[in-house]
């Protein structure tokens, strides 16, 4: 087949389009890899190594997120290198990061058989939520630096730049710019990092708020779908709603417009719609 | 005499180092004008012939490096110089550019005219601001006679802002570009991808000190040192419990005995008198016990049979008092300093590494220290995250290194 290149993958030979990464090469033949970082609409960081796979003749694991499907290769999913390197990650990620919020990670955790103390007792990112908008609420105690939301905000959707990963090593952290609050910064308040945030750090304000007070129930939440009526761009919404009252609105990451990248107005303008005064 | 004098210039010579006579004297005018006569294809023909591998640390044969830069398509290719020389225990790149700058800029110049770009960068540790005025003085020697300049090559020296991780060099590329020094997924390599996006020829200062002297000189005279495998001199930095530290030119193949007993090398052990181990390789190389060392000649594969490398060939030797659990603590500080912070097996490993060697976890923990090691090594972005617990695995591996701990 033209354009296509064959490999194996755990031993099982395996055709893809030219330019597959190994992490889709990997779906393709049902031996998924783990991710955190890594999200369908936007570049790969390759910075959690959550989906790092062996791949024969290479000295290091290899990040199967970037890595591109070459003929012959042979990659394993699942050996002693790479379970112990996911299991370790997760170890870390547990031992500095709240991931009470962070599915993906909890399910790595489980699936690795990390012990979530091994590394526990040392520093961790624990700090007070930074609550200095209406709009989202960051916690970077949940932050496992996976560099979604930088992206969301350059040039994978918004092109807006207003945060970046400052400082080094363990302190590196999420930065508005010089630590500013997020109203003296460059923010839009699309939402689009909040949308990809995979832990919780990123939240609502009103999710936010309603967790804080027990009253966030996931069961009680239902879901409609709609289209933007702001302008004429078309978005799809999907309007999450608890007692009558939205809380929370996303686009899909699937619809051909949005990509689940939303504007100010589409993702936090939906005050009106359940306003008393309708004029 | 065990030490060579090639890459740095003999004993004796009285011509100031960026000087037109200097130029003259090592042969580098000659090899310019011989050069800049040749095309691409014979130079890198005859770099492979030499069998020249570069020495950064990962040994690449350096004309299978040129070749792919000189095939890869792009109009615009660039040659980078990387002389952000930060490993610990390592300062063979400021003493070649104090002492002979002239030799490493006509190998930037040769592989610029090889590869075909017209443009290169000097990146250069900030804290060596005395070396970056000499290689600025050599650069204005180079244009007086017509080498560097717009019409050949326009050469530009930028200065490092003392981050380590800026000398890996994807990280160095990010710098230049004015971006946040964060190393780059590799592939693509920078032969292919490198600085904004184009081919680009990177290559330690020593390597281009070779590709100088080679041209000076002629592939049988380059052939005269070295092993049958490692063709050549090599820079050594020796530091700690010798008598004599100091930057030395040894060929390939030399015992690592004789590089620290020579009379006119180490010149023997210091402090007790007694050699305790010797950590190879800078901040991310290995321990080596006294039995290992006596049987090992500075060669790839005589040290991968002992699991070391020779690295930037930093030699850091330790007497039998020291206590190793002590240095590599401090390493294990230096690299959580270090990090850049962008993949969890450093951001976070470098940090429990620290933790755990503070709580006596090398006594009582061992086995979850080998795995974060080995998780760091396998799975960390760049060479900083998989070398940072080297030292410590090889400390793990040899436990009459801790005896006296």
């Amino acid at each position: 087949m033209e354009n296509s290149v064959t490999l194996a993958i755990d031993g099982q030979s395996i055709t893809v389009a030219e330019g597959t990464t190994l992490r889709a090469a990997c779906d393709v033949a049902h031996h998924t890899v783990p991710t955190l970082c890594w999200h369908e609409n936007l570049t790969p960081a390759n910075a959690c190594r959550a989906c790092v796979v062996e791949v024969k003749g290479s000295r290091t694991l290899v990040a199967s997120c970037s890595r591109i499907a070459e003929n012959g290769m042979e990659v394993q999913t699942g050996s002693e290198r790479v379970m112990n390197a996911r299991k370790v990650v997760a170890e870390l990620l547990l031992s500095t990061s709240d991931s009470n919020l962070a599915p993906d990670l909890i399910a790595l955790a489980q699936n690795s058989g990390a012990q979530a103390d091994r590394f526990a007792g040392g520093a961790t990112w624990a700090q007070p939520a930074l609550e200095d908008n209406n709009l989202y609420v960051r916690d970077l105690s949940k932050c496992i630096l996976c560099y979604r939301c930088v992206e969301a905000c350059g040039d994978d959707a918004q092109n807006t730049f207003a945060i970046a990963v400052a400082g080094r090593g363990f302190n590196a952290h999420i930065d508005a710019g010089f630590g500013r609050d997020l109203p003296e910064s460059d923010c839009v308040y699309c939402g689009n990092c909040v949308a990809v945030c995979p832990t919780g750090a990123l939240i609502g304000k009103k999710e936010w708020d309603l967790r804080q007070t027990g009253q966030w129930d996931e069961s009680q939440i239902t879901q409609t779908e709609t289209i933007c009526s702001f302008c004429g761009v078309g978005c799809e919404l999907n309007l999450h709603v608890m007692d009558n009252q939205i809380i929370k609105v996303t686009s899909p990451m699937d619809h051909p417009v949005t990509h689940g990248m939303l504007c100010v107005k589409g993702r936090y303008g939906y005050e009106f719609a359940q306003s008393e005064e309708q004029s | 005499m065990n030490q060579v004098r090639r890459l740095l210039p003999d004993f004796g010579t009285t011509s100031s180092p960026t000087s037109v006579e200097r130029l003259k004297e090592r042969g580098f005018a000659e090899a310019l004008r011989k050069v800049f006569a040749m095309s691409g294809e014979d130079i890198i023909s005859q770099i492979t012939e030499s069998g020249i591998k570069g020495r950064g640390g990962a040994a690449f044969p350096t004309g299978l490096k040129w070749s792919s830069v000189y095939k890869a398509p792009g109009e615009t290719k660039y040659v980078v110089m990387n002389a952000d020389e930060s490993e610990l225990g390592t300062f063979k790149d400021r003493v070649l550019l104090e002492e002979d700058p002239l030799g490493a800029l006509v190998g930037v110049l040769i592989a610029a005219h090889a590869v075909g770009a017209k443009k290169a960068f000097c990146y250069i540790r900030g804290e060596y601001r005395d070396v970056e005025n000499r290689m600025a003085e050599a650069l204005d020697t180079l244009r007086s006679q017509g080498w560097v300049g717009p019409d050949r090559v326009d050469v530009q020296i930028r200065r490092g802002a003392g981050a380590y991780i800026a000398g890996e060099e994807t990280a160095l590329f990010n710098s230049i570009e004015g971006k946040r020094p964060e190393p780059r997924v590799k592939p693509p390599f920078p032969t292919i991808k490198g600085l904004w996006a184009s081919p680009t020829l990177i290559q330690n200062v020593e390597t281009l000190a070779n590709v100088a002297v080679l041209f000076a000189h002629d592939t049988e005279w380059f052939k005269q040192y070295g092993t049958k495998e490692t063709i050549g001199t090599k820079l050594v930095a020796i530091s700690g419990h010798v008598k004599q530290p100091g930057v030395y030119e040894v060929p390939f193949g030399m015992s690592l005995t004789d590089i620290l007993n020579a009379p006119d090398l180490g010149g023997g052990i210091a402090g007790s008198g007694r050699l305790g181990a010797m950590l190879l390789g800078g901040a991310a190389g290995t321990f080596l016990t006294p039995e290992e060392i006596a049987k090992s000649s500075l060669d790839y594969a005589s040290l991968g049979a002992v699991g070391a490398n020779i690295g930037s060939g930093a030699v850091m030797v330790f007497d039998d008092t020291v206590d190793l659990v002590g240095v590599t603590t401090r390493l294990a500080r230096f690299f959580a300093e270090e990090s850049c912070g962008q993949c969890v097996p450093c951001r976070v490993g470098t940090q429990r590494v620290v933790e755990l060697i503070e709580n006596d976890g090398i006594q009582s923990r061992p086995q979850d220290l080998r795995e974060l090691g080995l998780a760091m090594r396998d799975a960390s972005i760049c060479g900083l995250g998989q070398t940072a617990p080297l030292a410590l695995l090889s400390l793990l591996d040899r436990p009459e290194l801790r005896q006296h701990a």
